[in-house]
């Protein structure tokens, strides 16, 4: 009996009908929000596959919408959350995409506006169970699965990144549990997705910025 | 710690201890997360407290589903069972009026607990409820039979699956009826070897149940078979209870469960490619449901 607890199997509370076009739905829209740092001004969402085909009967429209207002997977609020959305001012759209085969069947592609104009396309996909996977930030291929606090880094593919970034969350006694580097090319820009056993403290993250070859900094909180 | 790799596990602990496979799962729980086992079951009386209000709402304010093919039949048995002489006995239809109650709620977006899983959630509640009120037992004693269920449920999910992609809906609704069966002959008095009986007599009825959801949606015939669980799981408890004993030992038939799911075909397994959801009327549903709401 090592692997489940008595509460994977009798739980979790969740709002139905299903945990992986629902309950997955809302916390890729919470990933989506983090990663965005605030309610979003406008986001267009392009369903794929299953997500596509289905997301009206499963409500996973309503749970997408839910997780970008940031509720949890047991709101009962996530019913209203069009009518919740508007009165929040957020503005959004569903499109469904043509089926691609890079692509998990429960794919999700947010496309942000943030109210400082900034623009910002995230794509996760919900991979069974409630578990959930953002696969793509701007163009740069990654992997979050939102069950840690995680630091998100885009930097210079030069050498010695890693070990700045680890030597800065040492110093402020913050345990690094997962950590995997990405890049589409060599010496390009690439990406670094550390997930850490505590917070992350904005002085930390200011100091992280500061490192020469980074870029951008984000800080997901678990969801 | 002592660990449990199977049902048999469980049972001798349980005996050798004289207490409930509930009792013994609960302390391995407490013990497994490090904390006391209050806390583990204030943890569960949290989750009986939103079964049991699943229940009260999808009996009281029935909710069509989000796709629109279920909703109210749980009230209408409900309501049936209170005023008719039923055929198969007033205790049995009010059980399932309550799970296909539950499966309402859930596909009517409203908060369920996931037991094992959502497309399985009402046969756990309904059937304990059922049979707290007729053995007249308190929430103590049912949280304790939510233990059971869990324990077993835990040993399910590492030999075969409580998933329907991975194993069908053998692995779902059976695994529920399957889990609530023991619980509730222990609940009743009956031995750890009793439910472990009663749970493979379940397992061993509905081996090779497909999930097969109509439109992708859990909504048809995933209700209806959360009605039979319920039926089924008491029929089996019962069985168990009056000394009835299954040849095949409790563990064999897990390790069968698992081995049936995976030869099912693809199609069989939530993909909604065969069984019930490509009959002419499962096709015409999806299609309509596809073309009004996208």
């Amino acid at each position: 009996m090592g692997e489940y607890g008595c509460f994977d199997i009798i739980g979790p509370i969740m709002v139905g009908p299903s945990s992986s076009h629902t309950a997955g739905a809302v916390r890729l829209g919470r990933m989506a929000r983090e990663i965005a740092g605030e309610l979003p001004k406008e986001v267009k969402l392009m369903l794929y596959g299953s997500f596509a085909e289905t997301y009206k009967g499963h409500g996973t429209d309503l749970a997408l919408i839910s997780g970008l207002l940031g509720f949890d997977t047991f709101d009962e609020r996530i019913r209203s959350s069009f009518t919740l959305a508007k009165e929040q001012g957020l503005r959004f759209s569903f499109i469904t995409g043509e089926k691609e085969e890079r692509f998990h069947p429960n794919t999700v592609k947010f496309m942000i506006t943030t109210h400082a104009g900034e623009n910002l396309t995230v794509i996760g996909s919900s991979i069974g169970g409630g578990s959930v996977e953002i696969t793509e930030i701007n163009g740069h291929p990654l992997r979050i699965k939102g069950d840690f606090p995680t630091l998100i880094t885009f930097h210079n593919d030069i050498p010695g990144v890693i070990s700045k970034v680890s030597e800065c969350l040492a110093r402020y006694d913050i345990n690094i549990a997962f950590m995997e580097v990405f890049r589409k090319e060599k010496r390009k820009t690439a990406t670094m997705v550390v997930e850490t056993d505590e917070y992350i403290p904005n002085e930390a993250m200011q100091e992280i910025l500061k490192i020469e070859p980074i870029s951008h900094v984000r800080f997901v909180q678990p969801v | 710690m002592v660990n449990f790799n199977s049902i048999e596990d469980l049972i001798i602990e349980s005996e050798r201890r004289l207490i409930s496979i509930g009792q013994l799962v609960k302390e391995w729980e407490a013990e497994k997360k490090e904390i006391s086992i209050t806390e583990v079951e204030e943890k569960m009386r949290t989750n009986w407290g939103i079964m049991k209000e699943s229940i009260i709402l999808g009996i009281n304010n029935p909710q069509k589903s989000m796709g629109g093919l279920i909703g109210g039949e749980g009230r209408r048995l409900h309501d049936y069972c209170l005023t008719q002489k039923t055929l198969s006995g007033n205790l049995v239809n009010l059980a399932v009026a309550r799970a296909l109650a539950v499966l309402e709620v859930n596909a009517s977006m409203g908060k369920i607990v996931a037991a094992p899983t959502a497309g399985s959630s009402g046969i756990i509640p309904g059937v304990l409820l059922t049979m707290q009120e007729h053995l007249g037992v308190d929430d103590d004693r049912v949280i304790d039979a939510l233990f059971t269920s869990s324990g077993f449920g835990i040993i399910i999910a590492q030999k075969a699956s409580v998933s329907g992609a991975a194993g069908g809906c053998q692995a779902e609704c059976g695994s529920a009826a399957g889990m609530i069966a023991a619980s509730v002959v222990e609940l009743s008095g009956g031995s750890p070897r009793q439910a472990g009986h009663a749970c493979a007599m379940v397992l061993k009825n509905i081996l090779g149940l497909i999930c097969d959801p109509v439109a992708g949606l859990v909504e048809v015939p995933c209700a209806k078979r959360n009605a039979l669980g319920a039926s089924l799981s008491l029929t089996c408890a019962d069985m168990a209870l009056a000394g009835i004993k299954s040849v095949i030992p409790i563990d064999e038939v897990i390790v069968t469960m698992g081995e049936v799911g995976r030869c099912l075909p693809e199609s069989l397994r939530e993909t909604s490619k065969g069984g019930l959801a490509v009959t002419p009327t499962g096709k015409k549903i999806a299609k309509k449901i596809f073309t009004e709401k996208k």
